[in-house]
C-alpha cells in the first residue's frame, strides 16, 4: 500500500466519524423514543430547530455550553408537541410527526433569516488527546476531534447499558413492547412516553447543533439535508441497539465522506451523483436489514407507533 | 374505545360543592364539533402564529392584514393563488391516492421533479413536434417517471416489507440531485451565463395560459384529477379493493386481495400524477428545467391530503388556501418578515386539526348530586 492510499484511507475514516456524528445523536435519540413505544418522524425538522436555536444561543451569549443546551430546550420543545398529540391525545403518530417535521422546518427557516451567512462566533475545534491520537489510523480516526464527538462516545456507551442493564432501561424497554403489562406492573406509561420523547428530541436538537456549530460551523436553510431521515432509517439498521447505532453511523458518515474525497482523488464521476450515494445507500441497506435480518422483527419494540388506551 | 361509558379522568367531588365534573369519552362526536373544527383549528394556527410573530418583533395583526389583503385582495395575488395552488392540488389527489391504502408516499417532491426532469426531455428533444403531440408526450413522459419513482419507494415494500416512508423519502434527495445534475452538465444553457438553467423549451411545449394571466392547465389537470380520484376510489371496483386494503388489510388478504399487486399500481398512478405536477411546474410557469422545481410542494401536498381528510373535494380547498398561504408568506417578504412563515402555519394547521379532534372525542360532564 502506498503511502498516499493509506492517507486516504485514514482521512476518509477519519471524516466517517465526523460526519455520522450527527446522525448518531439523532439515532440515539429516537432508539430511545421508540423504545418508549413512540415513533417520532420530525427528526429532520427538530434537527434544523436545533442547529438555528443553538446557533443563535451561541451568537447570543458567546458560549458554545449555552448553544448545546439551547438546541437541546428546543429540540425538546418540539419533541413535547409530538408527545402531547401522541401519548395525551392518541392521534396517528406518522401524521403528527409528519406534520411537526414541516412545521419545525418552518420555524427553523424563519428563525434563521437573519443569521445567514453570519460565521459562528466560537465553534467546536477539535482537540487531539494526548498519545491517543498518534496511534496510526485509530488516531485521526477516534481520537483527534472536537468535544461533541467525544460526548457521543460517553453517550453510546451509557446508553448501551442505560438500555439493557438499569431498571429504568427495562421500564423503558416494557413499556415499548407492551404497555399493558407495563402499565400492570404499576409503571406510569406516559410519563415513561413522554420522558424519552423529548429526550429524543433534545439530542435531536444536539444533533442539529454539531451540524451550525461544528460540522459546517454557520447556519445554511435545511443544512441537515436528510440527516434526520437517514437516522430513523439507522435505528431500524441498529435494531434499536446503541452500540450498533455507533457502528451504522459511521458507514453512513463513510459514505458522505468518501463522495467529498473521492474526487479529490481525480475520480471521474459527477459530484452531484455522488452525492445521492448517501441516500441510495440508505435504501440498500433498509432494505437489507428488512428482508435478511430476523432479528429485526425480534428487536423492534412490539408496541411502537400504537397509542396506548386504558382500558 | 371500546367501552362508551369510561371515564378518562375523574375529579371527584370538588369541596363544598355539589356537583362533580367528569370529562368522558362521546359515543360518537355530534356533526357540529366536525363543521367547528377546521374553523377552530384555523383560529388557533393563526393565534398560534401570532404568538410567534409577536415573540420576534413584528406586529401579528398588522402581517396578517397585509398577508390577506395581498392574496386575496388584489387580481394579482388571486391568480397566484390558482398558480401554487395547481402542483399542490395535482400533488395531493396523488399522495391521498396511496394514503387512502395506508401506503405513506412520502415521495411526492421527488416525483415532481422526475416528472418535470422527463418532460423536459421530452420538449428539449423532440424540439419539431406541433404542440397537440408535444404536450400529451410531455404527459405520458412526466407521468411515467413520476410513476416508476413511485415504484422504485414502494417495490421493496412490496416485495419485502421495508418501509416506505423512508424509501420514498430518500428518492426525494436523489430525484433532485438528478435534476441538478442535468441542469449544470448536459442540458445547461450556454447562453445563460452562469446560471445553472436548461435553455428554453419550445413553444409547442408551452402548456396554455388562461389569458393573460400565469394560470396554466395544471389547474384544470388538477380537477380532473381529484374528480377523477374520487371517481375510482368510490364507484368502482378497484377503488373498493383499495378502501378495504386500507381499513383492514387482513380482511383484504382472506378475501383473495392481491396487496402486493395493489401497492405497485396505486403507487405507480400516485407516483404518475405527481410526476405531471412537475412537468406543470416546468411547461406552464418556467418553460425550462431549473435546479429547483419546487419549492416543497411535494411535502405540503402530504398535510393538504390530511387536512382534506383524503377527499378530493377537501383537497381542492385546501389546496386553494395552502395556495393562497404561500403567496402571503412570499408577499411579507418585503417587509422583512421570512415567508416561512407560510410553512410554519400550514404545519402547525395540521396539528392543531388533529388536537382538536382528538379533544372532539371527549366531552365536560357536569354531575349534580
Amino acid at each position: 500500500m502506498t503511502q498516499t492510499t493509506f492517507g486516504f484511507i485514514t482521512a476518509v475514516l477519519a471524516a466517517a466519524v465526523e460526519a455520522g456524528t450527527p446522525i448518531l445523536y439523532a439515532a440515539l435519540g429516537e432508539i430511545l423514543t421508540e423504545r418508549a413505544g413512540i415513533l417520532n418522524l420530525s427528526v429532520e425538522g427538530t434537527m434544523l430547530v436545533g442547529a438555528v436555536s443553538g446557533f443563535l444561543a451561541t451568537v447570543a451569549t458567546g458560549n458554545l455550553a449555552a448553544g448545546i443546551l439551547g438546541a437541546a430546550i428546543a429540540g425538546g420543545i418540539i419533541a413535547a408537541i409530538h408527545a402531547f398529540l401522541s401519548v395525551t391525545l392518541k392521534v396517528n403518530q406518522v401524521v403528527s410527526g409528519l406534520s411537526l417535521s414541516m412545521f419545525a422546518t418552518g420555524v427553523s427557516g424563519y428563525l434563521g433569516k437573519p443569521i445567514i451567512g453570519v460565521a459562528a462566533p466560537v465553534s467546536f475545534k477539535s482537540i487531539p488527546i494526548p498519545g491517543l491520537s498518534k496511534i496510526p489510523v485509530l488516531g485521526p480516526m477516534f481520537f483527534n476531534h472536537n468535544l461533541l464527538v467525544y460526548g457521543s462516545y460517553v453517550l453510546v456507551a451509557f446508553l448501551w447499558y442505560f438500555v439493557y442493564k438499569t431498571r429504568p432501561g427495562l421500564h423503558m424497554r416494557s413499556v415499548g413492547e407492551s404497555p399493558r403489562t407495563a402499565d400492570s406492573l404499576g409503571i406510569n406509561v406516559s410519563f415513561v412516553q413522554y420522558t424519552y420523547t423529548i429526550i429524543g428530541g433534545a439530542l435531536s436538537g444536539i444533533a442539529g447543533a454539531y451540524l451550525s456549530l461544528a460540522y459546517a460551523p454557520s447556519w445554511i436553510e435545511q443544512m441537515t439535508a436528510g440527516r434526520g431521515w437517514i437516522a430513523i432509517a439507522l435505528v431500524i439498521f441498529a435494531v434499536w441497539n446503541p452500540l450498533r447505532a455507533m457502528i451504522g453511523a459511521y458507514l453512513f458518515g463513510g459514505i458522505e465522506a468518501l463522495g467529498f474525497r473521492i474526487q479529490v482523488v481525480g475520480a471521474t464521476i459527477s459530484p452531484i451523483v455522488l452525492k445521492m450515494m448517501p441516500y441510495i445507500f440508505t435504501i440498500a441497506v433498509l432494505i437489507i436489514t428488512t428482508a435478511r435480518s430476523a432479528s429485526y422483527k425480534n428487536e423492534a419494540p412490539q408496541a411502537l407507533g400504537v397509542p396506548y388506551e386504558r382500558e | 374505545m371500546s367501552e362508551p361509558t369510561a371515564t378518562c379522568e375523574k375529579k371527584d367531588t370538588v369541596p363544598g360543592r355539589s356537583f362533580r365534573i367528569r370529562i368522558e369519552k362521546r359515543l360518537e362526536t355530534p356533526a357540529w364539533w366536525n363543521a367547528v373544527t377546521p374553523v377552530i383549528s384555523i383560529a388557533l394556527a393563526l393565534l398560534f402564529g401570532a404568538i410567534f410573530l409577536k415573540l420576534t418583533g413584528y406586529s401579528p395583526i398588522t402581517v396578517y392584514k397585509i398577508m390577506f389583503k395581498d392574496t386575496f385582495g388584489t387580481r394579482y395575488g388571486i391568480t397566484e393563488t390558482l398558480v401554487k395552488a395547481s402542483p399542490l392540488l395535482l400533488s395531493a389527489v396523488g399522495v391521498s391516492m396511496a394514503f387512502r391504502m395506508q401506503l405513506w408516499n412520502i415521495g411526492g417532491e421527488g416525483q415532481i421533479y422526475m416528472g418535470a426532469l422527463a418532460a423536459s426531455w421530452v420538449a428539449l428533444t423532440f424540439t419539431g413536434l406541433p404542440k397537440y403531440i408535444m404536450v400529451p408526450a410531455m404527459m405520458i413522459a412526466a407521468a411515467a417517471a413520476g410513476g416508476i419513482w413511485a415504484f422504485l419507494g414502494s417495490a421493496p415494500r412490496a416485495i419485502w416489507g421495508v418501509n416506505e416512508i423512508l424509501t420514498t423519502l430518500m428518492l426525494n434527495y436523489v430525484a433532485i440531485f438528478w435534476v441538478e445534475y442535468f441542469v449544470y452538465g448536459p442540458w445547461r444553457d450556454p447562453t445563460a451565463f452562469l446560471f445553472p438553467l436548461s435553455p428554453v423549451f419550445p413553444k409547442a411545449a408551452w402548456l396554455p395560459t388562461f389569458g393573460n394571466t400565469r394560470i396554466h392547465w395544471g389547474l384544470i389537470f388538477g380537477i380532473i384529477a381529484a374528480l377523477g380520484v374520487g371517481l375510482l376510489l368510490s364507484r368502482t371496483k378497484w377503488g373498493y379493493e383499495i378502501r378495504v386494503i386500507g381499513e383492514n388489510p387482513s380482511a383484504a388478504r382472506y378475501s383473495g386481495m392481491n396487496i402486493s399487486r395493489n401497492i405497485i399500481l396505486v403507487m405507480l398512478l400516485s407516483g404518475a400524477i405527481s410526476g405531471i405536477a412537475g412537468m406543470c411546474e416546468v411547461s406552464g410557469i418556467i418553460h425550462r428545467l431549473q435546479a429547483q422545481v419546487s419549492t416543497g410542494y411535494g411535502y405540503t401536498a402530504i398535510i393538504i391530503a390530511f387536512l382534506a381528510k383524503l377527499h378530493p373535494i377537501g383537497i381542492i380547498i385546501v389546496s386553494l388556501l395552502f395556495g393562497g398561504l404561500l403567496v402571503a408568506g412570499y408577499s411579507v417578504q418585503i417587509y422583512g418578515i421570512p415567508a416561512d412563515i407560510a410553512t410554519m402555519l400550514q404545519g402547525s394547521l395540521l396539528f392543531f386539526v388533529l388536537g382538536v379532534e382528538a379533544l372532539a372525542q371527549y366531552r365536560i360532564r357536569v354531575i349534580r348530586n
